[in-house]
């Protein structure tokens, strides 16, 4: 009974996937009939590629960085909204709603607040009588804002996951360590913390996946530049094959970031999980 | 929880709901100004109008990429649903060696994007002859999301759903695949509705596959039809934010009303992923 679904697998990831290891000991350019294996070329190539570190540099920022700054807000969203407080149902689906639009069309909205000539954040610096920035242009900047945008969208799913995860933590023990004369901090560190740990793992992982494999926001905000300065793993294949005829590479580049992935996700998968408690 | 501390709570939420709303006022605002209003993003536009909408609707062939859209969506939903419950039931249910393995598989996978293979993935497509059909859109979001509905659905088999029923079913002479359609699918409700969710914001708002494969301008998504729009009007950024708008509205319109789903579905779906 799953033939079909392993049949779909094995045809679009795995079989690609193992092609590409093969790949990557050859020189094709992406188009030929005809192409040379050239054994680990590709591979020292790519360690001494001074473009290979900047994009795992990036990529490695917009993964940790986006996967930091969502959990942190997350929580304390959460923390707040979990509250019987009035604005609560309205601040959550506000908070929530970005993660429905697709990544390109909020990476195009934020370009509105972001651009140089006319863009949301000028008008305002110059109201104030302020200079003008080339925010997207710069790029010690960009990356961060690449990461800023990241976050605004997908911090709602992280505080829909802490906001279960605080739901189904039992009063009793507030009420306890209310009795035995708790802070609101202690409760926090020794009971809600350790409780929580399930939706942490969660929500490390996911966003960490999510952030290392960014494309979209990339393209629609700064199209990897200016140079490479803002580009992805993700980006900077697709640039390599498409527009630089660099197959092999590309696919090296493939290799990578899938082995990064998958190392980075399953060392966060184990370290929280052995944090996580039982209730 | 005293007075004045539920006062200072509830204006720290307002500020939070100030700041999530600005992109959305500045898309808004933008769309609605005329093509000559060059004021600032902040200021709410003295005469509006609606031609952008009509105009942008034309010139990025917004009708066609609807279809396209909807078209990828619906089919490759429907085969998620349908063989990834097909398949979770006996990775649920059957706990041989091999089964074991095979399930293995589908969790393996779900942690390596399917795109770092761009290269031979590429090739394939280009080899098989799908290059700019529907089709190699919806086989490929139908594997990227098949191992995490595997996942969520035999997850729910194996913690909610009762063998005795199965059993029953067995002993009235049904077969293996006549007692899961008639006993185990409808019991699976809840969790089919969260995968549905799930996948049909992903595949709606995908850009990735489909800037690789669909490319020929009839087959354009509305991902893609926006980027080429995109493109070509980065100095009318008020025809671009209409047909954002267009574009993210019925997703935030089905949002707006399945809003309870929505978010039990993100949330149950992920805290069991």
């Amino acid at each position: 009974m799953y033939l079909p679904a392993l049949a779909v697998v094995c045809f679009f990831i795995i079989y690609p996937f193992l092609d590409g290891l093969k790949i990557s000991f050859t020189n094709w350019d992406g188009f030929s009939q005809t192409f040379d294996y050239v054994g680990f070329k590709q591979y020292t190539r790519l360690l001494k590629d001074p473009d290979t570190w900047l994009v795992v540099g990036n990529t490695l920022l917009y993964g940790l960085g986006s996967t930091i700054f969502q959990n942190v807000l997350g929580l304390l969203y959460a923390l707040l909204l979990n509250q019987s407080i009035k604005a609560r149902a309205i601040t959550r689906t506000i908070v929530y709603l970005p993660v429905i639009i697709s990544p390109l069309i909020m990476g195009y909205i934020w370009y509105f607040f972001f651009a140089y000539q006319d863009g949301a954040l000028n008008d305002a610096l110059q109201f104030f009588g302020l200079h003008k920035i080339n925010a997207l242009g710069d790029p010690n900047m960009n990356k961060w804002l690449i990461v800023f945008v990241n976050t605004y969208q997908f911090v709602g799913i992280a505080m829909i996951i802490y906001l279960a995860g605080l739901q189904s933590i039992s009063k009793d023990y507030y009420e306890a360590a209310q009795m035995d004369g708790a802070t609101a901090f202690q409760q926090f560190k020794n009971i809600t913390l350790p409780l929580l740990m399930p939706s942490v793992t969660i929500n490390m992982v996911l966003n960490i996946i999510g952030g290392l494999k960014l494309f979209d926001v990339i393209i629609a905000l700064t199209g990897g530049g200016p140079g490479n300065a803002s580009q992805s793993m993700s980006t900077f294949m697709y640039d390599l094959y498409f527009n630089r005829q660099d197959a092999g590479y590309a696919a090296t580049e493939g290799i990578l970031m899938a082995v990064m992935i998958l190392v980075i996700s399953l060392a966060a998968l184990i370290f929280f999980k052995r944090k996580e408690v039982e209730a | 929880m005293d007075k004045q501390k539920k006062v200072i709570l509830t204006v720290i939420a307002a500020f939070i709901t100030l700041f999530h709303l600005i992109p959305f006022y500045i898309l808004i605002t933008t769309s609605l100004k005329e093509k000559g209003d060059f004021s600032s993003k902040w200021v709410f536009p003295k005469h509006i109008t609606l031609a952008n909408f009509s105009d942008a609707w034309q010139a990025a062939n917004l009708g066609n990429a609807f279809i396209n859209s909807l078209i990828i969506t619906f089919f490759s939903a429907v085969l998620l649903i349908f063989f990834g419950s097909l398949a979770a039931y006996p990775l649920a249910r059957r706990q041989t060696k091999l089964n074991k393995y095979v399930y293995v598989i589908f969790i393996a996978v779900m942690v390596i994007p399917p795109l770092t293979a761009l290269v031979p993935l590429y090739k394939l497509v280009v080899d098989i002859g799908l290059m700019n059909t529907h089709l190699v859109a919806i086989l490929n979001n139908v594997a990227a999301y098949m191992p995490l509905t595997i996942f969520l659905y035999s997850g729910f088999i194996r913690s909610t759903i009762p063998k005795e029923l199965e059993e029953a079913a067995k002993i009235d002479g049904a077969s293996t695949i006549g007692t899961f359609y008639k006993v185990v699918f409808p019991l699976l409700k809840p969790v089919t509705a969260s995968i549905l969710i799930i996948s049909c914001v992903f595949i709606w708002n995908d850009y990735q596959f489909a800037i690789f494969f669909l490319q020929a301008d009839e087959m354009k998504t509305l991902t893609v039809a926006l980027s080429g729009f995109f493109g070509q009007n980065t100095n009318n950024l008020n025809l671009v934010a209409s047909a954002a708008i267009m574009a993210v509205a019925p997703m935030v319109v089905l949002f707006l009303f399945l809003q309870k789903h929505f978010i039990q579905g993100l949330a149950s779906g992920s805290v069991k992923g």
